[in-house]
C-alpha cells in the first residue's frame, strides 16, 4: 500500500472546492497516508493552455510531476479529474514527442511519475476491505448514489481505471461506508460541465437529469469526486429548480466527505458546511 | 553444376518497378549459370513449358525461378522441374515480388535488389542436394473435433465415403448452437427440423463413434498416424444402460440447476436431458447442483432408474483413439454482453443477448415460444434490437464483423412481428452486411414487409424507467438523439473465440490469430487446411460465418480428407532436421526446444547418447538446428552452409 504520494490540488480545490481539499487531507490523515506538498506547484494549464498549444499544456503539467520526482516521489495524487488528465497527458506528450516536450520544459523529465485520482488512491491502493474496518458512524439506512461524472474513467485506454460506462469504484466505497447505494443508470451521464458559464441552458437541462434520476431511485445524497461535477450538482441546484420548476434538494458530497464522515472525522474538518444544499436530513438517523 | 535462371516479369506486378532483362543479363555472370531469361508470367503453362524446354537443351542441373513468394508457387515449379527430370529440391525461388517489386518505386534500387535476391538463391543451389521423401502408411479413421452442423456435416460426408470417424464433442448432446435455433435466415427454415435428421444420422451410422460430453486430452504422432487421447467426462449415468425415458428428470427434487441450453432463462433439475432432441439422448447428472454429490443425501434418481443407469461413483475416463487425420469443427463463444457497462446486459433482467431471444422465440424454449419478459412475463410491444455488441469495436479488442448478427437480427424482428402484430421493433445499426443469396432481399423484407424500423446510430446508454428501459442513442441520418421506451431489449452478441481454442491449438499444434481463430494455410487457396499436415478446419473455429458457409467448410474438410486416405501411404516432406551422429554430444538441447515431440534420445552400443529425429514427426521448423551448440543437428535444404552460402554472397 502506498504510504507517502505528492499532493496535487489544482486550482479548484484552493478556492470553489476547498471543502475537497480538507476533505481529502484529512482522510488521507486518518487513512496513515502521508501527503508531500509539490513545492512552487503551478496550474495544470487547464483546458484553455492544451486548446491553444498541446505542447504548452502539457509543459505545464509535467512541470509538476517533474517537481515531485525531484523530491524523490513516483507517484503524484490529484483530486480534480481535469488535473489528472492533464498530468496523464504530460506523460503520454512526453512520449510521444520526447524531444520538443524536454525543449519547451526546460528540466529534467523521465516520465515515469503515476499521476493517479484521489479515488483510485482509495480504492486501488487502501480498497473498500479496509475503509469498511475503519468505518465508526455508518450510514444506516440511508441511500447515497456514486455520480463518475465524464472523465475519470476516461477515455478506458487512458483512463486505465474502473468499467468505463458501469464504474463500480465509487460504489463500493459508498457501501463501505455503511449506505446502500441504488443501481444509479446516469452515473457517468454527462452534467454540462463548463457550459454553465457559456450556456447556461444546457447544463440546467443535463445536471436536471441527473438530480432527477437520483431522485427516482430515492437518493439521499450524491457522492462526487469530480469539483466541477459538484459545482453543477451542488451549487446550481437552486438554478436549476428555478429553471425546470422543480424543488430537488439533495445533499452533494465529495466521496473523501463521505468516507471521512463515516470514519469519525467531525465535520467542520470536513467542509460540510460549505456545502450549498444542506446536509442535516442525511446525518440524522431514519 | 549448370544452372539455369528464369526472371518472372509477373505482368507488370514485377517488371513494372523491376528491369528484368538486366536481372537476367547480370544472371548469367554468376558462377555456375548457364542459361537466364525473362518471361512474362512464368507460373503460365508456356512458362513452365520454357523452364522445361531448357533444362532438356542446356541439360540443366539447377533451376532458380525469380518471382512471388515461395508461398504462392515453390510446390508448381518443383512439380514442373521433376517433370523435366530434375530432383525437385534442386530448385530455389527468389521472392522479388513481396519482397522487392511491390515494396519500392525506385525501379534502379529494386533492380540492384533483385539481382542481389538472384545472386544468393544461385549460391543456394549451388549447395543443395538432391532429396528424397519416404512413404508411411495411412490411418484411414478420422476424428471430427465438435459436433456442431460444421462438425456434423464433415462426419457425414466422411462416413458417407467409408471412412471410420471418431468425433469428439465437449457437450452432453451434438447440435452446437445450430440446435439453440429457432428459425435460419433467410429462409426461416425451423433449424432443429434440418438439424435434427442430420444428428440423428450421426448416432446410427454404424461407422461413426460419437463421444459426447467428453474432450480431446492429447494428442501426438503426425499426418497418417495420430494417437489421440480423449477425457470422457463423468455423466454419472451408464450410458449404455440409459434409455433416455427421463424419468429421473420428472423426480429429481434439485430443480434450480442452471439450464444451459436455455442460456440460463429458467433453469432444470440436476439430473437432466439438455432437449428434446439431444443425441445422445442420455440423461446427465450437473455435478454442480445434485443434492448427493454436493450434499451426501437424497439418491431419488438412482431409486426411479428403471434400468439402473446411475453410477455416483464415475470418474473421468481416458480413452485413446488412433486416426490418420482430423477435422477441427470446435465452433465458437458468443460476446458476453456485461463488457459494455452502458447497455446493462447482465444487471436488468430484460435487456437479453440474441441467443436467449433465440430460445424465447423457440417452440422447445422456456416459454414455449410465446414471446415473453424474462423479468414479469408481460408480453413485450416495444422491442429494439442492438447490433454489432462485441463486433468492430476496437475498444473492447473485437475489430472484425461478426457476420451473422444483421441478418438474424432481421430474422427476429419478422419472427417478432409474426408473433406480435401489434408490436414495434427498431434496429440500432452502424451498418447492414448482408452480403449472401438472398440476404439483402431479407433485410428489405424486414424493413418494407414487416415495417421493421431500422435507426442507424449507436445506443449510448439503457437505463430503466418504471417496468420499461429507456433506450438513448442516435440517429447519425437524421442527426438528432433518439429515446425509445422499450419492453425489451435484444444485444446482437458477436462472435468470438471458444474459450478452449487457443488450449487445443497447442494439443494440435496449428496456429491461431490474434482473436483465436484457427489459421488457415492460405486465405484463399486453402482455406481449410492448416499448417500442420492432416489437419483440417471447418466452421466457425476459423472465423465468424453463417451456417451455408460452415456446412460448406465441412463438406470440403471431408473431402480434403478422403484425397488424403484415397493413397495408402502419404510421401514425407524430406525437409526435415537430421542429426550427424559423429558430432552429436548427447545434450538433449534439441529435445527440449522441438515443440512437436519429435526428438527423441538413443544410446549407442558404446553406451554414448545421441538425439535422433523421427522424421515423420518433424515439421523442418529448425528449432533444433539453432540451438545445437555443435551444429550437429542441420534442417535438410536449410543447413547451415546453404544459409551462410547466401549471405556470403551478399557482403562480397
Amino acid at each position: 500500500m502506498l504510504k507517502r504520494v505528492a499532493y496535487y490540488p489544482g486550482c479548484s480545490c484552493e478556492g470553489m472546492a476547498i471543502e475537497y481539499d480538507q476533505s481529502v487531507r484529512a482522510l488521507c490523515y486518518v487513512l496513515g497516508i502521508e501527503l508531500v506538498g509539490i513545492p512552487d506547484w503551478n496550474c495544470c494549464g487547464s483546458t484553455p493552455s492544451h486548446s491553444y498549444d498541446p505542447l504548452l499544456g502539457a509543459a505545464l503539467a509535467g512541470r509538476n510531476l517533474a517537481i515531485a520526482k525531484s523530491q524523490g516521489l513516483d507517484v503524484v495524487m490529484t483530486p480534480c479529474p481535469s488535473c489528472l488528465k492533464a498530468l496523464k497527458t504530460a506523460n503520454q506528450v512526453f512520449r510521444e514527442r520526447p524531444s520538443e516536450f524536454l525543449d519547451v520544459l526546460g528540466m529534467p523529465f523521465s516520465g515515469d511519475v503515476r499521476a493517479i485520482s484521489v479515488l483510485q488512491l482509495l480504492y486501488e491502493e487502501i480498497g473498500p476491505n479496509l475503509i469498511q474496518k475503519a468505518v465508526k458512524f455508518p450510514f444506516k439506512n440511508k441511500k447515497i448514489v456514486p455520480y463518475y461524472g465524464c472523465l475519470l474513467t476516461r477515455p478506458p485506454a487512458f483512463a486505465q481505471f474502473d468499467d468505463p460506462e458501469n464504474p463500480v469504484s465509487m460504489d463500493r466505497l459508498i457501501e463501505a461506508a455503511g449506505a446502500a447505494v441504488p443501481d444509479f443508470p446516469h452515473k457517468t451521464e454527462c452534467c454540462g460541465a463548463a457550459l454553465g458559464i457559456t450556456q447556461r441552458d444546457v447544463v440546467m437541462r443535463l445536471t436536471g437529469r441527473i438530480l432527477e434520476m437520483a431522485r427516482a431511485v430515492g437518493a439521499d445524497a450524491v457522492a462526487v469526486a469530480c469539483p466541477l461535477c459538484q459545482q453543477n450538482l451542488d451549487l446550481r441546484q437552486d438554478q436549476v429548480n428555478r429553471a425546470l420548476k422543480e424543488n430537488f434538494n439533495l445533499p452533494v458530497l465529495y466521496i473523501t466527505q463521505i468516507i471521512g464522515c463515516a470514519l469519525g472525522i467531525d465535520r467542520k474538518t470536513l467542509g460540510i458546511e460549505k456545502l450549498a444544499v444542506k446536509t442535516d436530513a442525511l446525518f440524522q438517523s431514519a | 553444376m549448370r544452372i539455369g535462371v528464369f526472371i518472372c516479369q509477373c505482368g507488370t506486378n514485377i517488371a513494372g518497378t523491376v528491369d528484368t532483362r538486366a536481372v537476367a543479363k547480370k544472371a548469367m555472370e554468376f558462377p555456375d549459370v548457364v542459361f537466364a531469361v525473362d518471361y512474362m508470367y512464368t507460373c503460365s503453362e508456356p512458362g513452365q513449358k520454357e523452364i522445361q524446354d531448357a533444362i532438356a537443351s542446356h541439360r540443366l542441373q539447377g533451376v532458380v525461378v525469380a518471382a512471388c513468394s515461395p508461398r504462392m508457387h515453390e510446390a508448381t515449379f518443383r512439380r514442373a522441374v521433376k517433370k523435366a527430370g530434375i530432383n525437385p529440391y534442386m530448385f530455389e525461388q527468389a521472392n522479388i515480388r513481396e519482397h522487392c517489386s511491390w515494396i519500392g518505386t525506385d525501379r534502379e534500387a529494386n533492380t540492384r535488389k533483385a539481382i542481389d535476391l538472384v545472386r544468393m538463391s544461385v549460391e543456394k543451389l549451388r549447395c543443395n542436394q538432391a532429396l528424397f521423401s519416404t512413404q508411411v502408411a495411412v490411418n484411414k479413421r478420422v476424428l471430427v473435433i465438435g459436433g456442431g452442423v460444421a462438425g456434423i456435416q464433415a462426419a457425414l460426408d466422411c462416413s458417407d465415403g467409408g471412412l471410420e470417424v471418431v468425433m469428439v464433442e465437449r457437450e452432453p448432446s451434438i447440435g452446437g448452437k445450430m440446435a439453440k435455433l429457432d428459425k435460419t435466415f433467410p429462409t426461416i427454415d425451423c433449424s432443429s427440423c434440418i438439424l435434427g435428421p442430420k444428428m440423428v444420422d450421426v448416432a446410427q451410422k454404424e461407422n461413426i463413434r460419437l463421444y459426447a460430453y467428453s474432450e480431446v486430452e492429447a494428442i501426438s504422432g503426425y499426418i497418417g498416424n495420430f494417437k489421440v487421447d480423449i477425457r470422457k467426462k463423468a455423466t454419472y449415468v451408464d450410458w449404455d444402460a440409459c434409455t433416455g425415458c427421463g424419468e429421473c428428470t420428472q423426480k429429481c427434487p434439485s430443480k434450480k440447476a442452471f439450464d444451459y441450453f436455455n442460456e440460463g432463462l429458467g433453469t432444470t433439475t440436476a439430473i437432466n436431458i439438455p432437449f428434446p432432441q439431444a443425441i445422445p439422448k442420455k440423461a446427465r447428472i450437473d455435478s454442480d447442483y445434485c443434492r448427493y454429490l454436493t450434499g451426501g443425501k437424497c439418491r431419488v434418481c438412482e431409486k426411479i432408474c428403471p434400468v439402473k443407469a446411475i453410477r455416483f461413483d464415475m470418474k473421468d475416463e481416458i480413452v485413446t483413439e488412433e486416426v490418420g487425420a482430423i477435422i477441427v469443427a470446435s465452433g465458437y463463444d458468443l460476446f458476453d454482453a456485461r463488457v459494455y457497462g452502458e447497455y446493462g446486459g447482465g444487471r436488468y433482467p430484460d435487456v437479453i443477448s440474441a441467443m436467449q431471444y433465440e430460445r424465447i422465440l423457440s417452440a422447445s424454449g422456456p416459454y414455449g415460444g410465446h414471446i415473453r419478459r424474462p423479468s414479469d412475463g408481460r408480453e413485450p410491444k416495444e422491442i429494439v434490437f442492438i447490433s454489432c455488441v462485441g463486433s468492430r469495436d476496437i475498444s473492447v479488442d473485437r475489430p472484425y464483423c461478426s457476420g451473422v448478427c444483421c441478418m438474424y437480427i432481421a430474422k427476429q424482428a419478422i419472427m417478432t412481428r409474426d408473433h406480435i402484430p401489434d408490436s414495434n421493433c427498431y434496429v440500432s445499426y452502424m451498418d447492414i452486411r448482408a452480403p449472401g443469396k438472398g440476404y439483402d432481399e431479407f433485410i428489405r423484407r424486414a424493413q418494407e414487409e414487416y415495417g421493421v424500423k431500422y435507426i442507424r446510430g449507436r445506443v449510448g446508454r439503457i437505463y430503466p424507467r418504471g417496468d420499461r428501459l429507456v433506450v438513448q442513442g442516435a440517429d447519425t441520418l437524421l442527426g438528432v438523439q433518439v429515446e425509445i421506451e422499450a419492453d425489451l431489449v435484444v444485444l446482437a452478441t458477436g462472435v468470438e473465440c471458444s474459450a478452449g481454442a487457443r488450449p487445443l491449438a497447442e494439443k494440435l499444434r496449428i496456429s491461431y490469430d490474434q482473436h483465436g481463430f484457427y489459421m488457415e494455410s492460405h486465405p484463399k487457396l486453402r482455406p481449410v487446411e492448416t499448417n500442420t499436415a492432416g489437419v483440417f478446419l471447418a466452421g466457425v473455429c476459423q472465423g465468424p460465418k453463417d451456417i451455408p458457409a460452415s456446412v460448406g467448410q465441412g463438406s470440403a474438410a471431408a473431402s480434403k480428407v478422403q484425397a488424403l486416405f484415397s493413397r495408402d501411404t502419404i510421401e514425407t516432406d524430406p525437409q526435415v532436421a537430421h542429426v550427424n551422429e559423429n558430432m552429436c554430444i548427447g545434450c538433449g538441447k534439441c529435445e527440449q526446444v522441438c515443440p512437436f515431440g519429435a526428438i527423441r534420445m538413443k544410446t549407442l552400443r558404446d553406451g554414448s547418447r545421441k538425439s535422433e529425429v523421427l522424421e515423420t514427426v518433424c515439421q523442418g521448423c529448425g528449432l533444433c538446428n539453432a540451438t545445437c551448440p555443435n551444429k550437429a543437428i542441420q534442417l535438410r535444404h536449410s543447413t547451415d552452409d546453404q544459409i551462410l552460402a547466401e549471405i556470403n554472397t551478399l557482403f562480397d
